[in-house]
């Protein structure tokens, strides 16, 4: 647990201190992630290693770590009300406009490399949802 | 007792249990309703949390001092998302193209759908530009807010609430959709949900946890380089 920590919180001080120090718009755990990515994708570590068991523990309860800001729109409710329509519209329909258009493009175009891909992908997982 | 309660406003004991326990009464709830989407812990928390503070009068700042040590684990957590992708790696090469093009598209679509609809049903320029960056992670969307001004304290409501419509219906809407894909179903859930979406996708399936956290990263990214250009195009 103390090695898995480390290396999360190694990865993201370093991901933070290349964000800041080059002023790139990708924010530092975003950067920390892809470092870990690297360093797990060279090193291969056993199933049990630290810092699996540590970031799948962390992962589990992902939501839990969102309710702190969460429970920030609650403050907002009376300056939501004001501009309901708007708000709940656009945000509403671009969600859902978003979500459509990177669903189907990725299932258009996997499924346009032909047989081969789509074999792995019903391989991959074909069963529905 | 009042002193008592000075001590709490203080202390981050509350807002730590408080976030705690709220989480674990979404989760038995979310059990008791046999799975119900509508049933999301975040959800039930947000509601408890809001009530129980109400309740003892303490402000949101001060309910903060603990609640922030809980969203400080979001750092390592967005690290701790290589670990998934890790194990999936091996699907990455076949979809690098798919990515490479729905990604941005997505994007793109997010982005200026939600400034026109905002534009379309009344909402001021402030508004629309605070609804432009919403299908980011918060604190990106808080830094691109700030850089094109709209209104920063409303930016994290947008996308908080943007993740919790991911977390909520999202599974549903791409199984409507008929995309069955584990991956195309990750990618969806992380472009347009961020990290709350993540979340969801993780406990549906190993692979869609695996591609929304990729998505989400991506989509931060690209988030903040397509929203100045938005602004410039539909100005």
């Amino acid at each position: 647990m103390l090695n898995g920590m480390m290396w999360l919180l190694g990865c993201q001080l370093v991901g933070e201190v290349i964000s800041r120090g080059l002023d790139l718009p990708v924010p530092g755990p975003v950067l920390g992630m892809v470092l870990l990515f690297i360093v797990l994708q060279v090193r291969r570590p056993p199933a049990d290693a630290n810092v699996l068991r540590t970031s799948d523990a962390l992962l589990r309860h992902l939501q839990l770590l969102f309710i702190p800001a969460g429970v920030g729109v609650v403050t907002y409710l009376a300056v939501l009300r004001d501009d309901a329509l708007p708000i709940v519209g656009g945000l509403f329909l671009s969600w859902l406009l978003g979500l459509v258009t990177v669903g189907w493009l990725v299932v258009l175009l996997v499924r346009g490399k032909g047989d081969h891909s789509t074999g792995a992908q019903r391989a991959a997982g074909g069963e529905p949802g | 007792m009042s002193e008592t309660l000075d001590y709490l406003r203080s202390s981050p004991l509350l807002g730590v249990f408080l976030t705690l326990l709220g989480y674990r009464i979404g989760r038995e709830l979310k059990r008791l309703s046999g799975d119900h989407p509508l049933v999301q812990p975040v959800l039930v928390a947000i509601v408890f949390i809001g009530t129980a503070t109400w309740l003892l009068d303490i402000d949101y700042d001060e309910y903060l001092i603990g609640g922030s040590v809980i969203a400080f684990f979001l750092g390592p957590a967005t690290v701790a998302l290589a670990v998934p992708l890790h194990r999936q790696a091996h699907h990455l090469r076949e979809l690098l193209v798919p990515m490479l093009v729905a990604l941005p598209v997505g994007a793109f679509v997010a982005i200026s759908s939600g400034m026109l609809l905002v534009r379309g049903l009344g909402g001021d320029q402030a508004l629309e530009r605070t609804m432009a960056p919403k299908s980011a992670t918060t604190p990106i969307a808080i830094g691109i807010t700030e850089q094109i001004g709209g209104i920063t304290a409303l930016v994290a409501v947008f996308t908080i609430v943007a993740g919790i419509i991911g977390a909520v219906l999202g599974p549903t809407l791409l199984n409507l959709l008929r995309v069955r894909d584990h991956r195309a179903r990750g990618l969806a859930m992380g472009a347009a949900s961020h990290g709350i979406g993540t979340s969801r996708a993780l406990h549906e399936h190993p692979v869609e946890g695996a591609f929304a956290g990729l998505a989400m990263g991506l989509t931060a990214l690209l988030t903040s380089l397509l929203v100045p250009l938005a602004v410039h195009l539909l100005g």
